[in-house]
């Protein structure tokens, strides 16, 4: 084998003029694949539009003349003192027990929800990340440490730890945050420990510690990357588990304070009076239905269009369906090979 | 049994008048794994005897070829040379200066001498991440260019390693195996290092992507003066690389010296048996070639045998092999680089292959 008469040709090839010298990230390629999920773009519709009428919360408000606490007691109820059904005395969604604007007691009630839930989330990523990170790189008794942690965290009864802390420190937005963000960062930890043991073995790893790359470059600037994609999904399926947790504990009585109104405590207002007033129940129901149901699709979304993989089962599936009346081979075409007469 | 390997590392009168060429001298070098149990306290039932007193030296401006099969050690040697794992026992010096088991912060100057291209172009490359940042890590871990400089430093190198400097914004997806090799050869080279490990560079390449990396590798060679430590399993390419071998068996070097010497008079059996089984590109050569085919399979590291390491496998062993370990020494008639750890070296027209009859197994 002789290595040298072989001449150096490869330059000449990859030199060749190109149009697109900009490579394609892995982001801008899932968000590619994403717009092409019909579901996850109404997802997206969904959630910026629950966004921007919490943010605009204040202007109806103005416009309607009801503040969020106040009470109507001659318009918002009736003459035997239940609340008036949508549409009545400019009541869009009609009112809760004590006359109040229950549009708008909901509307600011995803204020609370959304910013409880995008708040823990993002205490518990940058919690879960460092935490797993550190545990998953470093190894040893730092990681024995930190697992026993998590183990730990994960291993906490939730409602009882929030029960307790109501009590003694009395329900209020702090408390909620610091409970729900508490109990959200293990289940990240864990997976972005797990994820960081298998890339801390990479080639590419011990190309950067070749260089003299400390150990923080190395799990920011290396690791982290890689772990994004697993990240932003578990991400995006904590926000609606946050904000059933707050509605939980405010239903219980236990996360925001009344009269600032949170769906949780306008649905546990509601238990007594959902039999004369549907719309009591119904529309913060609603609301944080649709807000959980349209986080859960886009997290689902962005996971599919992380790993094309599975999409492209699903997508060779459905061709493999549509193909299948199409006879293997027409009749009368001419043979692709044909032997005969094989002899000696 | 360590006072021969002893005699054996120092320097020879004729290697003293040449000292200034050495680059790197690997003395005595160990490195065990330890197995642990699984039980609770997990103690320490065993060792992997990995690398198990090795010297080497590699001289300035030179190739240094480490040959051997999956598992002889190869690539952790490298490793341990190249401070990415710390090492049991033995010395590794870098222009006379001790850098074994520095701390992070004290080998960082070494860093920039010594640097590392790997097997995998797949696995060596950050997927995440730009060629343009891979290959501009080093400026950026060593604080020696940024902003505008280094983006130029390195379209330079993409230059200089037969890339499209303009691709410098694109993911290592986006190119092929060999160029991917050629991206790790700028990461490399970009801090100018005076040695390079090569570990198994072309294995995962196929053939003709390997002779326009080897060849890459020589232009770069002369063009800057560097030193390969070159490790392959491919006897063909570490001849066409190297100016001296070191056969490495089971954590062992088995013999070393002059390429010359070693591919064309080989004193050790398992030399002899490892050549005779590469495979020749002419079918004429192959029919009439002797392959000595070795029994059984290379033998656990962590409970290696005793004596001479490759004695179950040897076609000339005998009671003594299995008793005293051979140095590596000069063998009669050998010129003074050309090292053998044998009892009993092959001679020159001696035929090793078997013939049925003769079968002992």
């Amino acid at each position: 084998m002789s290595v040298t008469s072989l001449e150096f040709q490869a330059h000449a090839a990859e030199a060749a003029p190109e149009e697109a010298i900009e490579g394609r990230s892995q982001w801008k390629l899932t968000w590619r694949r994403l717009l092409r999920d019909k579901m996850a773009i109404a997802s997206i519709a969904v959630i910026l539009v629950m966004v921007v009428l919490a943010i605009a919360a204040p202007l109806f408000v103005s416009l309607t003349g009801h503040g969020p606490e106040q009470a109507f007691t001659n318009s918002g109820t009736t003459s035997s003192g239940a609340p008036v059904p949508p549409g009545t005395h400019g009541f869009f969604l009609g009112t809760d027990y004590i006359g109040r604007d229950l549009m708008i007691r909901t509307l600011y009630g995803a204020r609370i929800s959304l910013f409880v839930g995008i708040l823990t989330t993002a205490i518990a990523t940058v919690a879960g990340v460092a935490v797993g990170l550190v545990a998953g790189y470093f190894g040893g008794w730092v990681d024995t440490v930190l697992a026993r942690f998590i183990d730990t965290a994960l291993a906490f009864p939730l409602i009882v730890l929030a029960l307790a802390l109501a009590a003694i420190l009395g329900p209020s937005l702090a408390i909620v945050i610091a409970v729900i963000s508490f109990f959200s960062w293990a289940g990240i930890s864990r997976i972005v420990r797990g994820q960081t043991l298998s890339i801390k073995e990479k080639e590419y790893i011990e190309a950067a510690r070749s260089l003299g790359a400390g150990p923080w470059r190395i799990m920011f600037i290396d690791i982290l990357p890689n772990l994004l994609g697993p990240v932003l999904v578990l991400a995006t399926l904590y926000i609606p588990t946050a904000v059933v947790f707050e509605a939980t504990l405010s239903f219980l009585g236990l996360g925001i304070p009344p009269p600032t109104p949170s769906w949780g405590n306008i649905l546990g207002e509601a238990q007594n009076y959902y039999s004369v007033a549907w719309w009591y129940v119904v529309f913060p129901a609603a609301a944080l239905l649709v807000t959980t149901l349209a986080f859960n699709l886009l997290g689902d979304g962005i996971r599919d269009a992380m790993d094309p993989r599975t999409e492209r089962i699903f997508a060779a599936g459905r061709k493999r369906r549509k193909n299948k009346p199409k006879a293997a081979t027409e009749p009368g075409a001419l043979p692709t090979l044909t032997v005969s007469e094989l002899g000696e | 049994m360590s006072d021969t390997l002893r005699d054996a590392a120092s320097p020879a009168p004729l290697e003293a008048a040449m000292e200034d060429d050495v680059l790197v001298r690997v003395d005595n070098l160990v490195k065990h794994f330890p197995v642990r149990g699984g039980g609770i306290i997990r103690r320490t039932v065993g060792q992997v005897q990995a690398v198990d007193g090795v010297s080497l030296v590699v001289r300035r401006g030179q190739t240094l070829g480490l040959v051997g099969e999956t598992g002889s050690g190869k690539s952790t040697l490298a490793r341990c040379v190249a401070g990415l794992i710390p090492v049991t026992s033995g010395k590794v010096t870098f222009e006379g200066r001790d850098i074994t088991n520095l701390s992070r912060r004290a080998m960082r100057p070494f860093r920039r001498e010594i640097q590392m291209i790997f097997q995998d172009p797949y696995g060596s490359l950050n997927p995440r991440r730009r060629v343009g940042a891979i290959i501009g890590d080093p400026f950026a871990v060593h604080k020696t260019a940024s902003g505008a400089a280094r983006k130029k430093a390195v379209q330079e190198l993409m230059e200089r390693v037969g890339l499209n400097p303009e691709h410098f914004n694109r993911f290592p997806a986006e190119f092929s195996g060999g160029q991917r090799q050629r991206i790790g050869v700028a990461r490399a080279l970009a801090l100018r290092p005076k040695l390079i490990i090569c570990d198994e560079p072309v294995s995962a390449l196929d053939v003709s992507i390997q002779a326009q990396v080897l060849n890459l590798l020589a232009d770069l060679q002369s063009d800057f003066g560097l030193s390969y430590l070159f490790i392959a399993h491919d006897l063909e390419v570490v001849r066409h690389v190297s100016n001296n071998v070191s056969v490495m068996y089971l954590g062992r070097i088995a013999e070393s010296g002059p390429k010359n010497q070693v591919y064309d008079t080989a004193r050790h059996p398992y030399t002899v048996a490892l050549l005779s089984a590469a495979p020749a590109a002419d079918p004429d050569a192959a029919a009439q070639r002797r392959r000595i085919i070795l029994t059984g399979d290379v033998p656990s590291p962590i409970n290696p045998p005793s004596g001479c390491r490759f004695h179950p496998r040897c076609p000339k062993a005998q009671e003594l092999c299995s008793q005293q370990e051979p140095a590596l020494e000069v063998k009669p008639g050998d010129p003074a680089m050309h090292q053998t750890a044998c009892h009993f070296p092959v001679q020159a027209g001696e035929t090793l292959a078997r013939v049925a009859g003769r079968e002992r197994r």
